[in-house]
């Protein structure tokens, strides 16, 4: 190794109540290089960044940091900052209400008074030095988030870092100000400092890292340098699959076959969190979205559901030109949602399982049209015993079921409003395998009953199972759709991670 | 970027920050609201002397507004503060009624303060409970052991004291002349001045101690102060502590106004110090606000008070009806100038 290494971890573990989320992991940051930290959700990247400044306190391994001696002693974020690790997050972490000078010094003086005018010539000085736009006496509530991320970069800078951690510092970035923060990570980068860069976004890693560490499972897969890794490697790589590892998946599970009757159709929909796009979806259909975490696979279908704050776009239900602004209209037009986060958008833990059961039905009759308790028996009876929900009764708080459980709850509460449409985001996510497949198969069921599903899942082998169209997003962009004899494995990494580096 | 355009960029002068703004309108609108006084209602608003019974008659407020403004700025909130004034006063006058001196009721007075400050401080923001529950309990057991001191009102008897109480500041060139032909001085309460050295003191703490920029980090974003290396939880302890001792202050300054201990001193005083730091351009949020701005906040509300008085609704309720409707005027006009600013800024972000 000719490259002076800044940081070397050796050997890190950490384990929390029931998981192992990092084992035995090893990571090299050189000085003056780029260094792209991948993978897939629930990886470890975040847990490594988090034992690396403090956050955590590793239960095994070995940090080492260039001009500490021997052993790394990280106990807090303070601690991190201290040896010169510093870092950048998504969510600005300034205050917006003070200058953009005192957000560079502020926390760092001692003393009883506040040297205003020494650090705001200071401040200059530096945001001058890293071409940053800014003014010292700006207020940070002023600056755009770029800019604002620069200050806070540019605080890390002024505090000697030799280690610039920036995690997921371009998901709320345009195009253009992405390119700015670019170009003052290669200026830190040619003046020394090492960077670890943490992103969902595929092309943003070859523009402009040197090396890329892969992490899947908690476990280190590998450290590339990036002209050894093409793109579609690297993506087979955070999903664990080798490329001609083509285990065809039995096509007789897909017998759905669409009538060709457009049920839903959208057209360059876009909402507060994705952007505009595409879609249709017929009769019977069991279609899919997929891409890496972040692609916009989930804010596209909040988009549809009127999730989030719908921002322009047409939407036809059956050919008829419909509005959807909020989820109450899509359930109207016959909609369903089953969200991705079940705990903080599905259940409604304290409430029974019946009560959970008939809410969707009982939102759309409205509040001055109460069900019967009959009825409402009645219904909760049907679909406990349809969809073979293991609860010890119908009063039951739902929260004391089990995940899988919890789901079907969900899954009865759309199903109760006996929906033309219906959307599930990450159904089987953190179920058992036996729940798993009950699902898998009710979908196929629901679409031989003319039922629309689409349905999204992090794992490749069962929307195969269950899909006839896959629609393929990158970086928040739909950038392909596969159906038929297209749908394989090796055709979905292949889309996902796109052509070579352009 | 050229050498001349970043020179010009450091002389060039900031837009306001949201502090200023709020706190520059409040101003206006006082003064705009006393100028109307004197033009339609003239009387006493014409004489200097109205201005001075003003800040006579709401020292001990402006001191405890102070207080408040402090912990709002750090997102707190201290609704304690009129019910640690009420056992001041009791407790001072008492002691100097049994022969008491009064250095020691002084200290006496900033002792009680703190001790309030301080047990407040430490449950907040180290045991981490909710400061309103904090403090409402703290104004419960203030307002009690007031009443346990004495049930009766009790008159200052001490003669030194008495004495102090009617020293006045006297100004005579701000004086009128009266129908007999004397001249009548304008009088200043001691209070007022230490009234003033206060909203004084906490302005310039705020704006140039360490520990007051970082007042403005913590209530600013909490989260992002810790990260920053902030010592939220000292701060936050120091910001009640501040608001105690004000109190403490401010129940002596009281009792040098009125002269007397009852359980119903100052009662709703915490109210209206909320208001008044509201109304001079503290937000309730966090991160925002000013003492001078509170001074200003205390002088508007007493003053349209007064004016609700001086143009003949004398019945009080009136004057809880317009407080009422000035402080829902001042929260609409705030949020809607803030939040313009707002659109207007993510404008000039995504120009730019």
């Amino acid at each position: 190794m000719q490259e002076e290494t800044v940081l070397s971890m050796r050997g890190i573990c950490k384990e929390f109540p029931g998981v192992k989320a990092l084992q035995n992991v090893d990571f090299t940051l050189r000085r003056g290089e780029i260094h792209a930290l991948m993978g897939e959700n629930g990886a470890g990247k975040s847990t490594l960044i988090k034992v690396l400044t403090g956050v955590y306190t590793k239960d095994a391994g070995h940090i080492q940091m260039e001009g500490t001696e021997g052993e790394a002693n990280i106990r807090s974020p303070q601690d991190a900052q201290n040896i010169g690790i510093s870092t950048v997050y998504q969510e600005i972490t300034l205050c917006p209400n003070l200058t953009v000078a005192e957000n560079m010094f502020i926390g760092r003086e001692a003393g009883l008074l506040t040297h205003r005018k020494e650090y705001e010539k200071k401040a200059e000085q530096l945001l001058k030095n890293l071409n940053i736009p800014a003014r010292a006496r700006q207020e940070l509530s002023s600056c755009s988030l770029a800019v604002q991320q620069m200050v806070a970069i540019a605080r890390a800078v002024d505090m000697n870092c030799k280690v610039l951690i920036l995690d997921e510092p371009t998901s709320s970035l345009d195009e253009k100000e992405v390119q700015m923060l670019f170009s003052l990570m290669r200026d830190l980068r040619s003046r020394g400092v090492g960077i670890i860069f943490v992103t969902h976004f595929l092309e943003q890693v070859y523009e402009v890292c040197d090396r890329i560490t892969v992490l899947r499972n908690g476990e280190l897969v590998g450290e590339y340098i990036i002209q050894d890794l093409p793109q579609v490697q690297l993506v087979a790589k955070m999903m664990g699959k080798e490329l001609d590892e083509t285990i065809e998946i039995d096509a007789s599970g897909k017998k759905n076959t669409p009538t060709g009757e457009t049920v839903y159709e959208a057209e360059n929909l876009s909402s507060s969190e994705a952007k505009p796009f595409n879609f249709k979806i017929s009769r019977g259909e069991v279609n899919g979205f997929t891409g890496l975490l972040g692609s916009g696979r989930s804010e596209s279908v909040r988009a549809i559901f009127g999730a989030d704050r719908v921002t322009g776009g047409k939407v036809r239900m059956n050919g008829k030109q419909v509005r959807i602004s909020r989820p109450i209209d899509a359930m109207k037009n016959g909609i369903g949602y089953l969200p991705e986060d079940r705990k903080r958008d599905g259940i409604i833990a304290d409430l029974s399982v019946r009560d959970n059961i008939i809410l969707a039905l009982q939102v759309m009759k409205g509040f001055f049209h109460p069900m019967s308790r009959s009825e409402m028996e009645k219904f909760a009876d049907e679909y406990i015993h349809t969809l073979n929900i293991k609860t010890a009764s119908k009063d039951t708080p739902v929260g004391s079921l089990s995940g899988g459980n919890q789901q079907k709850v969900i899954l009865a509460r759309w199903l109760l409003t006996h929906p033309e449409y219906l959307i599930l985001d990450e159904p089987t996510r953190g179920i058992d395998i036996g729940t798993k497949l009950e699902i898998q198969r009710l979908v196929l069921k629901l679409a031989e009953e003319n039922v629309s599903v689409t349905f999204i899942s992090s794992e490749i082998e069962e929307m195969l199972r269950t899909c006839s169209r896959l629609i393929v997003m990158r970086d928040r962009k739909i950038v392909g759709e596969l159906t038929g004899d297209e749908l394989s494995q090796t055709n979905i990494m292949k889309t996902i991670a796109g052509g070579e580096k352009q | 970027m050229s050498l001349n355009k970043t020179g010009k960029a450091a002389v060039r002068r900031e837009p306001l920050t949201d502090t200023q703004l709020l706190m520059t309108i409040t101003i206006c609108i006082f003064f705009a609201m006393y100028a109307i006084a004197m033009l339609t209602l003239g009387g006493g608003f014409l004489r200097p002397q109205q201005v001075f019974d003003l800040l006579n008659d709401n020292a001990a407020l402006i001191i405890v507004a102070c207080g408040l403004t402090v912990v709002m700025i750090g997102g707190g909130i201290d609704i304690s503060v009129g019910g640690v004034i009420g056992l001041t006063v009791m407790s001072c006058v008492m002691y100097l009624n049994n022969g008491g001196n009064i250095a020691t009721a002084a200290l006496m007075a900033i002792g009680i303060g703190l001790a309030f400050g301080l047990l407040h401080g430490f449950l907040v923001s180290y045991l981490e409970i909710q400061p309103f529950i904090v403090t409402l309990a703290g104004m419960f057991f203030a307002r009690g052991a007031t009443t346990m001191i004495s049930v009766n009102p009790q008159k200052v008897t001490h003669e030194g004291f008495k004495a102090l109480m009617k020293s006045k500041i006297e100004i005579p060139w701000l004086g009128y002349t009266a129908k007999n032909g004397n001249l009548i001085p304008a009088r200043m309460e001691i209070g007022v001045i230490i009234a003033l050295c206060c909203v004084l003191l906490i302005f310039l703490i705020l704006k140039n101690v360490r520990h007051g920029r970082n007042l403005y980090a913590v209530g600013g974003n909490q989260q992002s102060a810790l990260m920053l290396g902030i010592n939220v939880k000292r701060i936050r302890f120091l910001s009640y502590v501040t608001s105690g001792l004000l109190s403490g202050i401010a129940g002596f300054v009281f009792m040098m106004h009125t002269g007397a201990g009852n359980a119903t001193n100052a009662a709703g005083a915490e109210m209206n110090a909320i208001a008044s730091s509201i109304i001079g351009g503290t937000l309730l949020t966090g991160g925002v606000g000013n003492a001078i701005g509170t001074f200003f906040g205390v002088l508007t509300l007493t003053t349209i008070k007064k004016i609700v008085v001086t143009s003949g609704l004398k019945d009080p309720w009136w004057q809880s009806i317009t407080t009422g409707a000035m402080l829902c005027f001042f929260i609409l006009l705030q949020s809607v100038v803030l939040s313009r600013r707002g659109k207007k800024r993510s404008a000039d972000a995504a120009k730019s």
